[in-house]
């Protein structure tokens, strides 16, 4: 002992620090070898890691701050990202809960089992996509077919569908938002598989709900789409009809649960094999009255008995 | 000699061997971390040319949900944003180098400098930010544009991101330009403007040249900023016009995407390549910049020994 | 040729032309802070500085992503600044001026030019996902450090070089080793400048988003990070999220975090301009 007190020398604290970092940085490559795993739950407070969506963002964030109120042992993580993040992190084994605007595509599925993980899907909500525009345009209904004709750049002026000579300058999530790929599936594609049609190319791409509804707040140009959740006073939700002749309805908690409101869909949560524990306790929760009353009055569509 | 003081003797060789050997490692880590990251995005990226063929990747159209992975609307992206950018940088940057250098008074001197060299530090999330809400709403009204997300609006925030840079390595170098020059100058009859165009930036023209290439690199690495204001289409700009288009650049590509894809899949592996383009381009850049300044330094040699 | 008069009046304009493209300079950027400083004051208060986000983040504090980013600061700090100084003192006391250490020049110079994003996807690659540190203030810190390293590598070289070799010379001679004399002497004579340095560089990673994006920050996270393999939340990129992704926020919160996140990086960037300039006009050689 004395003798390595020796070889080391009397050390001054900037020499120790010194010693200590190469001491790290020798031994950081090792750190790796025990896996770090998520929800590494110390004796009192348990974690979960739920991500994915933006649409659903908001809400996971609401239910999480009132079950951890109910539950102060559990602490929630929530992150956006998009649905397509928050599935690739279930995959890749980083969080718990995966919150997703759509069904996981099969080669999700694929590379989920792959990976040793093994998704187990959940709706916990609906929700109803609105067509918004600026309140300054006079537009305020539109067909589905007239809807894929300006995503897909067929239909470039308002006046074309009734509206003021202007340019329409089309908004749209990023291509990693489940809500993209709704919309493209269901309004662009007119909900057939066959075809192929793409957004237009000039459609700008922005990484988030409120980027949308920023430029539309400001921009009479503009039309965008989002969840109803996040449609708000300074915006115009436009009707929709079905087909040319039909009725044009707009978004409601009936009109999506009666089948009235055309782009409407489910929100999904996934979790990595069937739910044990406090996860198994807080995806029930997500479905008792209570919990579906946060989803009332965030906007979305609560789950109907 | 006692035993003990060869102890300390031993020990203190071998501390100063040890601390030097860190200091060498230092020494060549840049080099090593240079590497590192080369060497890593080759390793991720490479796969992607592979996967994709060729065609596939250099064509005109970005959609990677439906497999689309034409890389030239972003670097077409990238290039217009960073030309914009430094044609406002570049006079805006130099022309108060050659103010505060030549003609200010030494207090304006004193205080500007260090104010522009402050506000360089503005993080260029806050910058994102106002440009959101307040530059391209603005630009949107006054230019009568469809949409106020923009090349030229990211142009602009990126042009203020790198004057700071820009402005300073160049007023480094105007200050650098021994005084016996300009008063060589002015004594021939030149005037102090004469002086300033014909002599003085002349003679500090690599380090004005590095200024200019560090200010593009400055701009053409940007991300946040970038991401926010330009609107996010990946539309292939095909001439000026362009300017007052949405563009999506290769920075703001990695930075939406990056987070949704599945590790290992094509996608993920475009986004590398891309991060291969990015660093190459910042590799040239740099290097041009570099092999300025060691050509100045060894002229200045060779004019002092 | 011109009258004088004529060159005159060209110098005149010349002049009040670049008298009026510096305010062009500095007018917007001085603005921007003054603009950010009148909207986010009034959203500054107890509460909002050491609270937790409430109610979707719509309300409370920004207390977990100040500690994130305070965390990240000192993490990048513990891997960039010996390494940092490590390197400067390499390149200014050891290296011989041969095609190596061009070398290690041009590779620093790439280091400061490579974009923040390519440094996030190495960060993923290498820490997150290949050394597997996943998404942790450890995986920030470090991709943050080596984005850092020019920086300070940079300034504390040149602080070091700014001390006159006779002072190294009579360290020698009197009997003092090569480290004895860059520890004794050449350190303390330079510790401003590499101070200066080390603070301009460590600024910059507080600030940065782009790094962080996918090797350490939480969009929404109700606790304090415990362990350096915690994700955390931080500033710039909970700018980022309250300014584009959550609907329906108060202006005043979105400009409040703004503020604090200038007034973090600011006053980094001014502390570390002073002390440089108080040094220079300290000097005694």
């Amino acid at each position: 002992m004395t003798v390595f007190r020796h070889i080391i020398g009397p050390m001054s604290i900037s020499n120790k620090i010194l010693l200590v970092l190469s001491v790290l940085i020798i031994f950081l490559p090792s750190c790796s070898l025990p896996a770090i795993s998520s929800n590494s739950s110390s004796d009192t407070v348990s974690l979960i890691e739920n991500k994915g969506s933006d649409t659903i963002v908001n809400l996971a964030l609401a239910w999480a701050e009132e079950y951890q109120r109910i539950n102060p042992a559990v602490r929630i993580s929530v992150t956006g990202g998009g649905s397509g993040t928050g599935i690739a992190a279930l995959i890749n084994g980083t969080v718990d809960i995966a919150n997703a605007s759509r069904r996981m595509k099969e080669e999700e599925k694929e590379s989920a089992i792959n990976n040793g993980s093994n998704p187990v899907e959940f709706i916990i909500a609906r929700d109803a996509i609105a067509v918004i525009v600026n309140p300054e345009n006079p537009v305020n209904n539109l067909t589905l077919k007239q809807l894929s004709d300006i995503y897909s750049g067929k239909i470039n002026n308002w006046q074309e569908i009734g509206g003021e000579d202007r340019p329409i300058v089309r908004l749209s999530r990023e291509t990693n938002s489940g809500t993209h790929v709704y919309f493209l599936e269901q309004v662009v594609r007119l909900g057939d598989k066959e075809n192929k049609t793409l957004f237009s190319p000039d459609t700008l791409l922005l990484p988030s709900s409120e980027g949308i509804g920023a430029e539309i707040r400001q921009n009479p140009n503009a039309i965008g789409y989002d969840g109803l959740g996040y449609v708000t006073e300074e915006m115009k939700v436009i009707g929709v009809a079905i087909s040319d002749g039909g009725e044009f309805v707009l978004p409601s908690s009936e009109t999506v649960n009666n089948g009235a409101y055309p782009v409407a869909r489910d929100l999904y949560m996934y979790s990595n094999g069937t739910p044990t524990g406090i996860i198994k306790d807080y995806l029930d929760w997500l479905l008792t009255p209570e919990a579906q009353n946060i989803v009332t009055e965030l906007g979305f569509v609560a789950i109907a008995e | 000699m006692s035993i003990f003081q060869n102890f300390i003797n031993s020990s203190h060789s071998k501390r100063e061997f040890l601390i030097t050997l860190f200091i060498k490692i230092a020494g060549y880590s840049a080099i090593v971390f240079v590497g590192m990251i080369f060497i890593f995005l080759l390793l991720e990226g490479l796969p992607a040319v592979q996967k994709v063929n060729l065609t596939s990747l250099v064509s005109s159209r970005w959609y990677p949900i439906e497999d689309y992975f034409g890389i030239l609307p972003l670097i077409g992206g990238s290039i217009i944003i960073t030309l914009g950018a430094t044609l406002i940088a570049v006079p805006f940057g130099i022309g108060s180098a050659v103010y505060l250098s030549e003609i200010a008074p030494h207090w304006v001197r004193e205080l500007l400098k260090p104010l522009v060299e402050i506000l360089g530090g503005l993080p260029s999330v806050v910058l994102g930010f106002l440009g959101m809400l307040v530059l391209s709403p603005f630009l949107r009204k006054l230019l009568d544009l469809p949409t106020g997300l923009t090349a030229f609006t990211g142009a602009i925030l990126l042009g203020g991101i790198a004057i700071p840079t820009v402005m300073s390595v160049a007023e480094d170098a105007l200050d650098a330009v021994p005084r016996s020059y300009r008063d060589a100058s002015l004594a021939m009859g030149a005037t102090e403007w004469q002086t300033i165009w014909r002599v003085t930036v002349p003679a500090a023209r690599s380090g004005v040249l590095t200024a200019i290439m560090l200010g593009i690199g400055r701009a053409i690495g940007e991300t946040m900023t970038v991401m926010m204001v330009t609107g996010n289409a990946p539309i292939l700009p095909r001439g000026i016009g362009n300017l007052f288009s949405p563009v999506r650049t290769m920075t703001a590509t990695i930075a939406a995407e990056m987070g949704e894809v599945a590790n290992g899949s094509v996608h993920y592996h475009v986004l590398f390549l891309i991060g291969i383009v990015l660093f190459l381009i910042s590799l040239a850049v740099n290097i041009t910049a570099s092999t300025v300044i060691f050509r100045q330094k060894k002229r200045q040699e060779r004019i002092l020994s | 040729m011109k009258s004088s008069h004529m060159r005159h009046r060209q110098q005149q304009f010349g002049f009040s032309l670049l008298t009026l493209m510096t305010l062009f300079t500095v007018i917007p950027i001085a603005g921007v802070v003054i603009y950010i400083l009148i909207l986010g004051t009034p959203a500054i208060n107890w509460e909002f500085l050491t609270g937790f986000p409430r109610e979707g983040m719509r309300a409370g504090g920004i207390w977990p992503a100040i500690v994130g980013t305070f965390y990240l600061t000192l993490g990048t700090s513990v891997f960039a600044v010996p390494f940092g100084i490590g390197a400067a003192i390499y390149l200014s006391e050891y290296a011989s001026d041969n095609r190596a250490t061009q070398l290690i020049r041009i590779a620093i110079i790439n280091l400061a030019g490579i974009p923040s994003v390519v440094y996030g996807l190495f960060g993923l690659g290498l820490f997150v996902l290949f050394l597997n540190f996943g998404t942790s203030i450890l995986a920030g810190s470090l991709t943050l450090s080596i984005m850092t390293l020019p920086v300070i590598i940079s300034t504390t070289e040149e602080a070091l070089r700014a001390v006159p070799q006779a002072f190294r010379t009579v360290s020698i001679s009197v009997g003092a080793t090569k480290w004895q004399t860059i520890r004794r002497i050449v350190l303390p004579q330079a510790l401003p400048g590499i101070l200066t340095g080390v603070i301009l560089g460590l600024e910059r990673a507080a600030g940065e988003t782009a790094p962080i994006l996918f090797t350490v920050a939480a969009f929404f996270l109700p606790r304090l990070p415990n362990s350096p393999l915690d994700a955390t939340m931080a500033l710039p990129y909970h700018l980022y999220v309250i300014s584009t992704q959550v609907p329906g926020m108060p202006i005043k919160i979105q400009y409040g975090t703004a503020l604090v996140l200038l007034v973090f990086v600011l006053s980094m960037n001014i502390i570390a301009t002073s002390i440089r300039s108080r040094a220079r006009a300290r000097r005694q050689w």
